[in-house]
């Protein structure tokens, strides 16, 4: 179990300093999902343990973490939504009216603004997969905490 | 071809709607099982044996494990008395078993031969990948090609967090005295 106050200042500064690069990392992996190795799926997860080192080393404040449940929820049902908007977009504006059409212009190829929809739907996906698992992380000590009080 | 789909399709969104109106839990999941089985023949249909192998063993698993948990749980067969007798049932059994074996005969053959690996859609993925505009070959498949799956994964990922919550949630349920 997570003690409420979290842990020494040494773990407290070095987390600190080493949770903000880790979710700039996730950010990076999921914009150049299209250049390089990586994706939405990864770059979601590498942020979503960002948010869940900062939680284990400051200490699980139930009342801090309960008002930040709502955000969590808010964003991941967000961006599955306008994931599925991006798909109809595809349908109505692409010139081949099938789901998922590419309707924005390919650009070139190797540049960081190319191909189309791809990069939203990478960024789409990476902030959906890092709600997801930080408001299951979340959710599992909520939930462990008013079950002992 | 078209028209076989379109039967199908078409049985499938009746078998759910009956599923979601259905009084008895047990008529419901047998008609959720006409579209997991429709799925399987829409596969065949489609050219992906893979799928189709997949989803009737995902089907046959799920749909027998379920009746066995609604038998034990909740069903009272006893007390339901069906008025039809034995000769109706094994004529509909046979009736349904020649159905399936005649589909089976013709939809069959059109698939490859057993052990030959047809790379088709390799191919097509291979020789269009420029035409996604992603140098990443990968993701270029994933949001491109296929991101009809992708949705489905991210979505899986959505109804997964949804259960932890519904199941870990305090407030809302029964309290034991």
């Amino acid at each position: 179990m997570i003690s409420p106050h979290g842990m020494t200042i040494i773990v407290k500064k070095i987390c600190q300093f080493i949770a903000p690069t880790i979710f700039l990392f996730g950010i990076y992996i999921s914009v150049y999902g299209h250049l390089s190795p990586g994706g939405g799926f990864a770059g979601g997860v590498i942020m979503a343990s960002a948010f869940i080192l900062q939680i284990l080393s400051d200490g699980s404040l139930l009342e801090k973490l309960k008002s930040e449940r709502w955000r969590l929820e808010l964003s991941e049902s967000l961006s599955i939504f306008s994931f599925l908007i991006l798909a109809v977009l595809g349908l109505l504006l692409a010139g081949t009216a099938v789901f998922f059409g590419n309707f924005l212009p390919p650009g070139k190829l190797g540049q960081l603004i190319s191909g189309g929809f791809i990069p939203i739907g990478n960024l789409i996906i990476g902030i959906e997969v890092c709600a997801s698992m930080t408001l299951i992380f979340v959710a599992l000590i909520i939930f462990k905490d008013e079950e002992s009080e | 071809m078209e028209i076989y789909l379109v039967i199908m399709l078409v049985l499938m969104i009746l078998g759910s709607i009956n599923s979601l109106h259905a009084k008895d839990l047990m008529s419901a999941v047998i008609s959720l099982g006409i579209v997991g089985f429709g799925l399987v023949i829409s596969f065949l249909l489609l050219y992906a044996p893979d799928l189709a192998i997949v989803q009737v063993v995902i089907e046959i698993i799920t749909l027998t494990t379920t009746i066995a948990v609604i038998v034990s749980a909740t069903y009272e067969l006893e007390k339901k008395k069906i008025g039809y007798s034995s000769g109706f049932y094994a004529g509909t059994i046979l009736i349904f078993t020649v159905i399936i074996l005649m589909v089976v005969s013709r939809f069959t053959n059109i698939l490859s031969y057993f052990g030959q690996h047809v790379m088709r859609m390799a191919d097509i993925y291979i020789k269009s990948a420029p035409e996604s505009g992603s140098a990443n070959l990968v993701t270029g498949i994933v949001l491109h090609f296929r991101a009809y799956d992708t949705l489905g994964e991210a979505t899986v990922l959505v109804t997964a967090v949804i259960g932890v919550l519904t199941i870990l949630r305090h407030s809302g349920k029964k309290k034991d005295n």
